[in-house]
């Protein structure tokens, strides 16, 4: 497996931004493995984050070496910032930009991403970005403490709390900076997936990893644009005298704040309905890639036709369609007129139907199919495990009059750790060992493989911690515990009582968290490993029919001169397994004729 | 410890209803509460169903999906699903409608609720039964005037400020929600309430308290560093106890 690593200008669009090893590369492998790795530092930063986060509330009288004691502030700066990692850098970042640039124009037979240039720009803006976000920390008053979703008038006056001051805005200007680096992206994204198919690569034949990334990036462009003009208009409330989101007779630690918004008279509702038409579209672009990619590597180790595969286009596009006609469920009790309540529930319930109709075409998929368990596969079923126990409490918080109840108590809590959070990250742990000999293999060295045995562990460890941590949310969220408190005892009134009863399971809750963070170790201690002595993948580990397994096709798109252009094309749509007695023949969406083991 | 947790959503509602839910003191909470707990009902159905298909499906004998299977593998589920999801969308909208789509009962009694960092205030309206003015460049919590109450104003002469919310038990109380500063979350568990206070907004919000006790108000809306400390008690007493309450009160105002 040698190669000439050197571009031929023929092919590619420039010879000095093509060069894969560069920092500023604009080969989309290398793109794809800067993102992933950007993710890595975030999903390290944010765990260990969310784990003092645990620690605090369990023990709370316990001082931070190099620190000192855990503020309410600072608890507060630390739901921040876990919230705004894990949310923007890692569920977005990872799935779509990471893994999208990697596989996703090879998936499609095409040689690269359609802006190469643009998408570099992409890249290097989200790590300002992400700077400037950590940054935030060493702003005078600390880090901003109003969570990611920075309800104003708390985030539009500086005086409201600390942190809310330099510290907010530079959140601000780190999520304008991940706005325009993410609008640039799905640009990116959806051209090359509607220019870019290589011949033969018709709608319906795209695997649905590429149905998942198009999806999510229609929705990026929506909701980024938006959450975009909020941020300038939010920026605009705190420095310009303007008031979308400040209203008349806003009085801030005993100072009336009219003199600085002018006579405007804005609406905090404005920001909330503003905020979740981005943000409910946000956490569909952090699983749809997932949701695409379980069902490919459902059915490589099944050795499957995915079970209805145009359904499954299709309920991809109505999720996409229906997760924008549903961010008023985030406000059922914020204000909204009741009957406003009403429509949202019913368009809320409504994405109930295709989301069952994807998980029921996964247990289609791999009914009776006796697959082979390798950790990528153990990922995916996992994926399908926690997207339908986090799924199922969905419809519950979606109906108003039990929202009214459950609305920010650790029962939400539950809810989106286990589908967003736990479910997205299975889905990137399963696209890591699947993909990782696309990751580590370059022109000069060949792909390898994770280790099998580690990734069981790590599996395992995975899916018992995830459920040990976040099932018990509900019962404590059923008991009335609510979110976004910096401590849980000490709490004065019958207040106090009410958070008492919950705290074994709270503690119960911090051992889970401990035992999830530490069965992460055998994955890193993988990646590390692996990377350098993992076994070879050769061509077509999984056997595998989706492109990017195309021998040599890895070589071509490096421009190699050796390699002349060749005319990729495509014969049959993905997962063409022969569904019967011989597992092991399967049809390439490269090869015209069968090819058997 | 875990197992008991994986398995207590599932199972505990049918050994003890709802042990994991706080008392029930308010009248529309009965209803509620049961088709929370039908709904928590079917979901752990639902849970325990697909992982059993799940766990079957993978240990069974390999064999081909026939055409016939494949057809009772996704209509069936998804039309049982869809007539599901309606029923409990329809009954939830019957609840949510009553509670919400109306107003308050002519005869509720009024109380206006106000959050501020990190405190919540209830103002009676006294005899007249009428809200005095409040201003915001009034609003001074260490000069005794939290809500900004403007003394000049004929209707506010007999209004009273509290730090609790006292309230008479099975008369229907209209609670109007206003913020000073920032957003805040009206939530009382046991009255299974749950509203936010929006600044420049007053939100209206109704029920019936039904059993006499001391109860937690909650914010429940992230409002600054003091967040987790914004409670104040909600004491549900007698009629009797309730007149006496206001009388004290304003005897203690008029002094």
């Amino acid at each position: 497996m040698s190669a000439n690593p050197t571009p031929n200008p023929a092919q590619s669009r420039s010879s000095a931004t093509q060069k894969p090893r560069s920092l500023f590369s604009a080969d989309h492998r290398t793109i794809g493995r800067q993102y992933l790795l950007l993710a890595l530092v975030a999903v390290a930063v944010g765990t260990v984050l969310s784990l003092l986060m645990r620690l605090h509330l369990t023990w709370p009288d316990r001082v931070l070496p190099f620190h000192g004691p855990i503020l309410p502030e600072d608890y507060l700066a630390l739901v921040t910032f876990h919230g705004t990692l894990m949310v923007f850098f890692v569920l977005t970042t990872a799935p779509q930009n990471g893994f999208g640039n990697l596989i996703l124009p090879s998936q499609i037979g095409a040689r690269g991403m359609a802006f190469p240039r643009l998408n570099c720009a992409s890249f290097w803006l989200t790590t300002l970005s992400m700077m400037v976000l950590l940054s935030a920390t060493f702003a005078p008053g600390g880090g901003p403490i109003s969570g990611w979703t920075a309800y104003p008038p708390l985030s539009a006056v500086a005086s409201a709390g600390p942190g809310q001051g330099m510290g907010m805005d530079l959140w601000l200007a780190s999520l304008t900076l991940f706005s325009l680096a993410t609008t640039m992206a799905s640009v990116n994204t959806l051209t090359t997936v509607v220019r870019m198919r290589c011949d033969g690569m018709t709608w319906n034949r795209l695997p649905l990893t590429v149905w998942g990334w198009f999806t999510a990036a229609l929705l990026s462009l929506l909701a980024f644009s938006v959450l975009l003009a909020a941020l300038v208009l939010l920026f605009c409330d705190r420095h310009a005298g303007t008031s979308f989101f400040v209203p008349m007779g806003d009085v801030v630690n005993g100072v009336l704040q009219d003199a600085k918004h002018g006579s405007g008279n804005g609406s905090p509702l404005l920001w909330l309905h503003l905020f979740w038409f981005f943000g409910h579209p946000e956490v569909y672009i952090a699983i749809l890639p997932g949701m695409g990619l379980t069902s490919m590597v459902l059915a490589n180790f099944a050795r499957r036709r995915i079970f209805n595969y145009n359904l499954m286009i299709a309920t991809t596009l109505l999720i996409g369609f229906l997760g924008i006609l549903v961010w008023g469920h985030h406000m059922f009790v914020a204000g909204l007129n009741p009957f406003a309540g009403t429509a949202f529930s019913i368009s809320t319930m409504a994405i109930a139907i295709p989301s069952s109709a994807k998980v029921l075409s996964w247990l289609a998929t791999i009914w009776r199919s006796r697959p082979e368990y390798r950790t990528a596969m153990l990922f995916a079923l996992g994926f399908v495990s926690l997207f339908v126990t986090g799924g199922l409490t969905g419809p519950i918080l979606a109906q108003p009059i039990l929202d009214q109840y459950l609305h920010n108590t650790f029962f939400v809590v539950a809810h989106f750790h286990l589908i967003m959070a736990m479910a997205g990250a299975f889905g990137l742990f399963s696209a890591t060992y699947y993909w990782f000999p696309q990751i580590t293999a370059t022109a000069a060295r060949p792909g390898r493989l994770m280790s099998e045995g580690l990734g069981r562990v790590h599996f395992w460890g995975t899916i018992l911690g995830a459920y040990a941590t976040f099932l018990p949310m509900h019962i404590t969220g059923l008991e009335g515990e609510p979110r976004h408190y910096a401590q849980l005892t000490g709490i004065p009134g019958q207040a106090g009582h009410l958070m008492a009863k919950p705290m074994l399971m709270q503690t119960h809750i911090t051992y889970g968290a401990i035992f999830l963070v530490l069965a992460q170790i055998p994955f890193l201690v993988n990646l590390v490993w692996s990377f350098r002595n993992g076994r070879l993948a050769g061509e077509n580990p999984w056997a595998a029919t989706t492109m990017e397994w195309k021998p040599g096709l890895f070589l071509a798109d490096l421009a190699d001169e050796t390699s002349p252009e060749e005319t990729i094309s495509v014969y049959r749509g993905p997962c063409d397994y022969r569904d019967g007695n011989n597992p092991a023949t399967f049809h390439p969406q490269w090869v015209s004729e069968s090819v058997a083991e | 410890m875990t197992f008991a947790s994986i398995s207590g959503l599932s199972l505990s509602p049918q050994l003890s209803p709802g042990w994991f839910l706080p008392m029930d003191a308010s009248s529309h909470g009965p209803a509620l509460d049961r088709h929370l707990l039908l709904n928590l009902w079917i979901a752990g159905g639902l849970l325990a169903l697909v992982h059993l298909v799940l766990l079957v499906g993978l240990l069974a004998r390999r064999k081909g999906l026939g055409k016939r299977s494949a057809r009772a593998a996704e209509i069936l589920p998804l039309g049982f699903l869809v007539l599901l999801f309606v029923g409990l969308t329809v009954q939830a909208e019957i609840l949510w409608a009553a509670a919400r789509y109306t107003g308050p009962d002519p005869a509720a009694l009024q109380v206006e609720v106000t959050g501020m960092q990190f405190a919540w205030y209830f103002r009676y309206p006294g005899e007249d039964a009428r809200f005095g003015r409040t201003e915001p460049k009034l609003v001074a919590p260490a000069e005794g005037n939290p809500v900004g109450l403007d003394r000049g104003d004929e209707a506010g002469r007999d209004d009273l400020v509290a730090a609790e919310l006292v309230l008479p038990e099975g008369r229907p109380v209209d609670l109007r929600l206003r913020a000073v500063d920032v957003i805040h979350g009206f939530a009382v568990p046991e009255m299974r309430l749950k509203q936010n206070a929006v600044p420049g907004q007053t939100i209206h919000l109704h029920f019936t308290p039904t059993v006499a006790g001391t109860y937690a108000i909650l914010c429940t809306q992230l409002c600054g560093s003091g967040h987790y400390r914004m409670q104040a008690n909600l004491r549900v007493v007698s009629p009797d106890d309730f007149e006496k309450w206001l009388a004290s009160k304003r005897s203690g105002a008029a002094q």
